[in-house]
C-alpha cells in the first residue's frame, strides 16, 4: 500500500457534540489519511471512510444523532461497504440496545446489547467501576486460544499485526453483552467480566477502548484502517478491495 | 489489574516547576522535555496542572496540551483554573481526554452534575487537596493548597462520586514534595469511601513509597512528580535548550538537586514494582533495553 494512495482518502469523523476528536483526528493524519469533522449527513456519505467516536451517555448520544439526522445515513454507510470504524460509545452506539439510564435503541449494526460492567466482588474491592487503565486485549475462544503471539483470529482483521495480549486503554462503565460470537474480535477481562472489547463484521469495526489513547498498538490500528480505506477506494474503481486486504 | 503509573507535572507559565505543599515553586524545564522521555518510557498517562491558574484567572497550558496530542498518544488530564463548562470544553478541544476540577466544584458542587451530564463521568476528575488538621481530621483546600475550606475530605469524595465524577485525585498537600512518604491512612480512607477510582498524589520518594500506597492503601493509580522530574534531570536526557531563561533556574545551573525524594526513570519503576508481583504495563523495547 504507498502512502500516496492513503493520501487520498477522506475520513469522516463524525460529530455530534460528544467525544475526543482532537485525538481521533491525530490519529487519522498519523496514519496517513485526511480527517474532516462533520454532523452532515451528505458531506459524511461522501467519505472514504468514517469513524464514530463518543464519550458520555448511551441515550444522550443516540438523540444527538437523532437531532443530527444521521441515524439512517450511519446505516447507509454501513451498508455501502466502505470501512466504518467505532470508538468507546461509538462501539455501543453500534449495538441494538442499551439499558444505560432506561433501555434505548442504538444503530443496530451488530446484535446485543449494552450492559453495566459487573467486576466481581469476591476478586476484590480493588475494581473499580468506570474501569479506567490499561488492560489486554486477547482474541476470543477462552483457555483454548493461544494467549502469545500474532493471533490467525486478527490476521486481515484492524487487529492485524498485533500479539495477543497487548496493552491498549479503557475508560468505560458499559460494555457490550451478548453479541454474536463470530464477530468478537477481541476480549477483556476486568474483574473477573470479560467482556467484548473489539469487535468486526465485514466493513465495520469497533472497539471499547481508545486506539488514538494507546500509544504505538492503537496507531497500528489506525494504519490498519488507513490500508483498508485505501484498498477500499482502489477496490471501487477495480478489483474487490476488501477481500485483498483480508487475503493480504 | 494493571496498575496504573502517572506523571504529574506542575506548570507554571512556560515552565516544568515544583514546589514542596504546592509552594516555593522551583522551575525545573520545559515539560515538553519531560513529557515526552516518561511517554517513551512507557507513562501511562499524563496530568498537567496549571500551578497558578486558579490564582490569577489563566489558562496558558492548552497551547502546551495541544502540542502533546498532536505528538503523544496517551491519556492526557488537565487541571488548574479550569471554572466552567466552557473552560471543559476547551481543554477537551485541544485534545485533553479529562479534566480535574477542584477550586470551581468546592465553590459549584452543581457544576459536577453538568460537567458529568455532559461530557460522561469518567471525564470529569475532581481534584482533592487534603491537608491534615491538628484533629487528625482531613480538611479539604482549594487555591493550589492555600485556602482552607472546612470541609471533610472523605465526605466530600462521597458527594463529588454520587454527582459524578468518574475518578478522584486525591493530593496530600502536607506530604506533597517532601519525598517523605504518601499518607496511606488518608488514602485508605478515601479509597474505601468511594467506587469510582483514586488516583493517590503528593509524598512519593521511593519505590517502598510507592508500593505502601499501592498495598496499604488500596488504590491502583499512583500520580508521581519529583522522582521523575529529578530522573529526568540526572539522566542528562535533557539539553540545554530544554530549559528556559525564566524563573529561578541557578539551582539547575549549580548542580545540586538536593532533594530528598530518590530519582528514577519510568520504567525503572515499573520493573521494580512487577519484581514485587505488582502488574504493570511495559515497553517491550523500553524494557530490552535495562
Amino acid at each position: 500500500m504507498t502512502m500516496e494512495a492513503r493520501e487520498c482518502c477522506r475520513i469522516g469523523i463524525v460529530d455530534y457534540g460528544l467525544g475526543n476528536l482532537f485525538s481521533i483526528q491525530q490519529g487519522v493524519i498519523r496514519s496517513g489519511m485526511q480527517p474532516f469533522i462533520s454532523s452532515n449527513a451528505h458531506q459524511l456519505a461522501s467519505a472514504d471512510g468514517v469513524i464514530l467516536p463518543g464519550v458520555g451517555a448511551f441515550g444522550d448520544a443516540m438523540e444527538a444523532l437523532r437531532q443530527c439526522d444521521l441515524i439512517d445515513p450511519l446505516k447507509d454507510f454501513a451498508k455501502s461497504g466502505k470501512p466504518v470504524m467505532g470508538v468507546c460509545l461509538g462501539m455501543q452506539l453500534m449495538m441494538e440496545e442499551s439499558v444505560e439510564f432506561g433501555r434505548h435503541q442504538g444503530l443496530g449494526l451488530f446484535p446485543g446489547t449494552v450492559e453495566r460492567l459487573t467486576p466481581n466482588v469476591e476478586i476484590g474491592d480493588r475494581y473499580k467501576v468506570p474501569h479506567i487503565g490499561w488492560s489486554h486485549i486477547q482474541p476470543p475462544g477462552g483457555s483454548t486460544a493461544a494467549k502469545v503471539g500474532v493471533p490467525v483470529r486478527w490476521c486481515g482483521t484492524l487487529l492485524d499485526g498485533l500479539s495477543a495480549g497487548e496493552y491498549v486503554y479503557f475508560v468505560h462503565t458499559f460494555r457490550v453483552g451478548n453479541t454474536t460470537p463470530e464477530a468478537i474480535l477481541a476480549t477483556t477481562t476486568y474483574g473477573g467480566d470479560t467482556y467484548c472489547s473489539a469487535i468486526e463484521r465485514d466493513n465495520v469495526s469497533a472497539f471499547q477502548f481508545h486506539p488514538e489513547k494507546s500509544g504505538a498498538v492503537g496507531l497500528r490500528i489506525y494504519q490498519n484502517f488507513a490500508t483498508r480505506v485505501a484498498l477500499s477506494v482502489l477496490g471501487d474503481s477495480g478489483s474487490a478491495g476488501m477481500r485483498s486486504n483480508s487475503m493480504l | 489489574m494493571t496498575t496504573r503509573i502517572i506523571a504529574r507535572l506542575d506548570i507554571k507559565g512556560p515552565n516544568l516547576v515544583k514546589g514542596v505543599h504546592l509552594e516555593g515553586l522551583r522551575v525545573l524545564g520545559k515539560p515538553w522535555a519531560f513529557a515526552k522521555h516518561y511517554t517513551e518510557q512507557g507513562i501511562d498517562e499524563l496530568i498537567y496542572m496549571d500551578a497558578v491558574a486558579s490564582l490569577y484567572d489563566r489558562n496558558g497550558l492548552l497551547d502546551f496540551v495541544e502540542r502533546t496530542a498532536r505528538e503523544i498518544f496517551v491519556p492526557i488530564t488537565v487541571g488548574g483554573g479550569i471554572r466552567t463548562l466552557e473552560d471543559i470544553t476547551a481543554a477537551l478541544k485541544v485534545g485533553a481526554d479529562k479534566v480535574a476540577i477542584n477550586t470551581a466544584a468546592i465553590k459549584n458542587p452543581e457544576l459536577i452534575n453538568r460537567a458529568a451530564r455532559r461530557y460522561g463521568t469518567s471525564t470529569i476528575v475532581v481534584s482533592i487537596e487534603a491537608q491534615q488538621c491538628a484533629s487528625g481530621r482531613y480538611e479539604c483546600f482549594i487555591e493550589n493548597g492555600r485556602q482552607s475550606t472546612g470541609k471533610d475530605v472523605v465526605e466530600w469524595a462521597m458527594e463529588v462520586a454520587e454527582r459524578g465524577a468518574g475518578e478522584i485525585l486525591l493530593t496530600a498537600v502536607h506530604r506533597e514534595g517532601t519525598g517523605n512518604g504518601f499518607d496511606i491512612d488518608l488514602i485508605r480512607e478515601v479509597d474505601n469511601a468511594v467506587t469510582v477510582p483514586v488516583i493517590a498524589s503528593g509524598g512519593a520518594g521511593e519505590v517502598a513509597h510507592v508500593v505502601d500506597a499501592l498495598r496499604g492503601g488500596g488504590v491502583t493509580a499512583i500520580a508521581i512528580a519529583s522522582m521523575f522530574h529529578y530522573g529526568a534531570l540526572n539522566g542528562q536526557v535533557l539539553r540545554p535548550e530544554d530549559f528556559s531563561e525564566e524563573g529561578n533556574i541557578s539551582f539547575l545551573r549549580s548542580g545540586v538537586i538536593g532533594y530528598r525524594a530518590k530519582a528514577i526513570s519510568v520504567d525503572a519503576l515499573k520493573g521494580e514494582l512487577t519484581a514485587q508481583g505488582i502488574s504493570c504495563r511495559r515497553l517491550p523495547s523500553v524494557e530490552a533495553q535495562t
